[in-house]
């Protein structure tokens, strides 16, 4: 069994804006991030794709008390991509304090930053990012 | 499967404290064995949960010292467990299979943790740790900030207003800090009202500092023995009368958070070896983490329907004397607080003495069947015991 995309490839593919994922060709499920597996039946007879970046945010919250190194207040929030995974990555272009309930079901669009690594995580990081459509 | 019961059971005070894991650990199981009246050379195993341990006092393998530090003997193994916030129930389920495997006769189980020693933000980003690191933790994503998203994924799915929601959010915190009230043991023992809750700092939006557990240090274990043998050894053993287990990825493949499947999966199969329902439970010793957590716990269970149970703490239904199941009756991780490596290990004992009718001004009267349920990291263990007085 070899990864048809490795966390490095995906990472590369984020850095040039691409959002990498996997078409399982047992099921036709959409796998992202991109696994050695299908998540809905198992099959690793997957197929690269490129997924569209759109999505619908589905939940959120403002991070007040962080953990070490990183700066409070940031959005973590969750979207429905619309290939039908979801997503974990920051909520952006948005003031912490404004962010309410009125958010979810809201169109996002998927984006990435970067991560810097800490101590115990040590490698750099593109994050997935959202951000609100119509903003 | 030979039955397996828990003969023995002890837990240090929980809160902030001067000692070392070992010293706690050894504490409380060293208390577990003598209730079981037995000796540290009795154990024919240890199954010894920590998790931070590297972190709190730059100690790797500390299951060994653990070992030592009770006095087993060399020829008992011991070996350490690390399931996040459910590691001590995970650890004793294991003793638990071995003894009624037939592998073990007496073994000893439980956990030991000091997080305080780490402080707010370290300890914050090594809890942290038990989220996915590549695509979670690295958004910084914190303990309260899943149960966060789970709050508003609730709100919206159920159209509760959050105002509603947290409202009745506050009514598990005061209901469990009463509840504290009455354990001698807990981190916190001083009664709380709703106004306070909900004017505490906000921690991740919308959890308040009252919605969420403290960090603690504390050790708790239990004794877990060969039913036939625990009748010769103790009056009253407590009987394992079901368990389960399960596991599930991280939050992105979770996708709809207010349906915890792997509690699910897991009580399921504690529910099918007990040969019991929700409405059999006498008394729920449950993961309140965050206040939002118990509610949906009790919707996993079955004892609510899934968007029934956010009101229950506010009615007072699942408070000592209440209309529906004694939640929490130690006050829960909010009040008695959450020494991660521990927790497991404590609610067994809660419920252990429930069961022996041991537990004083907060004793659910007539309680015969407890439930122990311990999740672990962002959702995606978690582990169930059922217990009971009667010997099948
Ligand atoms: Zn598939």
């Amino acid at each position: 069994m070899e990864y048809k995309i490795t966390f490095n490839h995906y990472q590369q593919g984020l850095e040039q804006g691409k959002f990498l994922g996997l078409t399982c060709n047992a099921c036709h499920s959409v796998i992202f991030p991109p696994a050695a597996v299908c998540r809905e039946c198992g099959s690793s007879d997957l197929t690269p794709t490129e997924l569209s970046g759109r999505g619908t945010l589905r939940t959120f919250t403002v991070v007040r008390v962080a953990p070490e190194g990183k700066k409070p207040p940031y959005i973590v929030a969750m979207a429905e991509l619309d290939e039908g995974p979801w997503a974990l990555g920051n909520l952006i272009n948005m003031n912490p304090d404004a962010a309410d309930m009125g958010l979810i079901g809201k169109r996002v669009s998927l984006g990435r930053h970067m991560v810097k690594g800490d101590t115990y995580a040590s490698d750099d990081t593109w994050v997935l990012t959202f951000a609100l459509k119509d903003a | 499967m030979r039955q397996v019961a828990i003969v023995g059971a002890a837990m240090t005070k929980f809160g902030v404290s001067e000692k070392t894991n070992l010293e706690m650990f050894a504490e409380a199981g060293l208390e577990a064995i003598a209730r079981s009246n037995l000796e540290p050379r009795d154990m024919e195993a240890l199954f010894f949960g920590n998790c931070l341990g590297d972190f709190e006092e730059g100690q790797l393998h500390m299951a060994s010292f653990a070992h030592a530090e009770l006095g087993l003997p060399v020829s008992a193994p011991a070996t350490r467990f690390e399931s996040a916030c459910a590691t001590a129930t995970v650890a004793t389920r294991h003793a638990a299979l071995l003894v009624g495997a037939g592998v073990y006769d007496v073994v000893i189980a439980g956990g030991t943790e000091r997080a305080t020693k780490m402080g707010t933000p370290l300890a914050t980003r090594t809890f942290a740790m038990a989220s996915q690191a590549q695509h979670e933790s690295s958004a910084g994503i914190t303990f309260p900030g899943v149960f966060a998203m789970a709050t508003h994924l609730y709100a919206h799915k159920y159209g509760i207003p959050l105002k509603d929601l947290k409202r009745h959010m506050a009514g598990v915190a005061v209901k469990n800090h009463y509840h504290g009230s009455m354990n001698p043991k807990a981190h916190f023992q001083k009664k709380i009202d709703i106004d306070m809750v909900l004017g505490g700092m906000m921690v991740a939006d919308p959890l308040q500092l009252f919605d969420c557990c403290p960090f603690s240090d504390g050790a708790a274990a239990v004794v877990v023995a060969n039913a036939g043998k625990a009748k010769d050894l103790i009056k009253n053993p407590i009987y394992i009368a079901g368990m389960g287990q399960a596991s599930n990825g991280p939050l992105y493949l979770q996708k709809d958070l207010t349906r915890v499947r792997a509690r699910e999966a897991s009580i399921a199969q504690a529910y099918k070896e007990a040969g019991i329902g929700p409405d059999d439970l006498d008394v729920i010793e449950l993961h309140d983490c965050f206040t939002i957590a118990e509610i949906l716990a009790l919707e996993s269970f079955g004892v609510y329907d899934f968007g029934k149970a956010y009101d229950a703490a506010t009615k007072g239904e699942t408070a000592l004397n209440g209309a529906r199941v004694v939640v929490n009756p130690s006050g829960g991780l909010k009040a008695k607080g959450h020494p991660i490596g521990a927790t497991g290990a404590a609610q067994i004992t809660e419920i252990v003495e429930q069961l022996r009718g041991e537990s004083g001004p907060r004793q659910v009267e007539g309680a015969c069947i407890g439930l122990v349920d311990t999740l672990g990291g962002d959702l995606g263990t978690v582990c169930n015991i059922i217990l009971t007085n009667r010997a099948n």
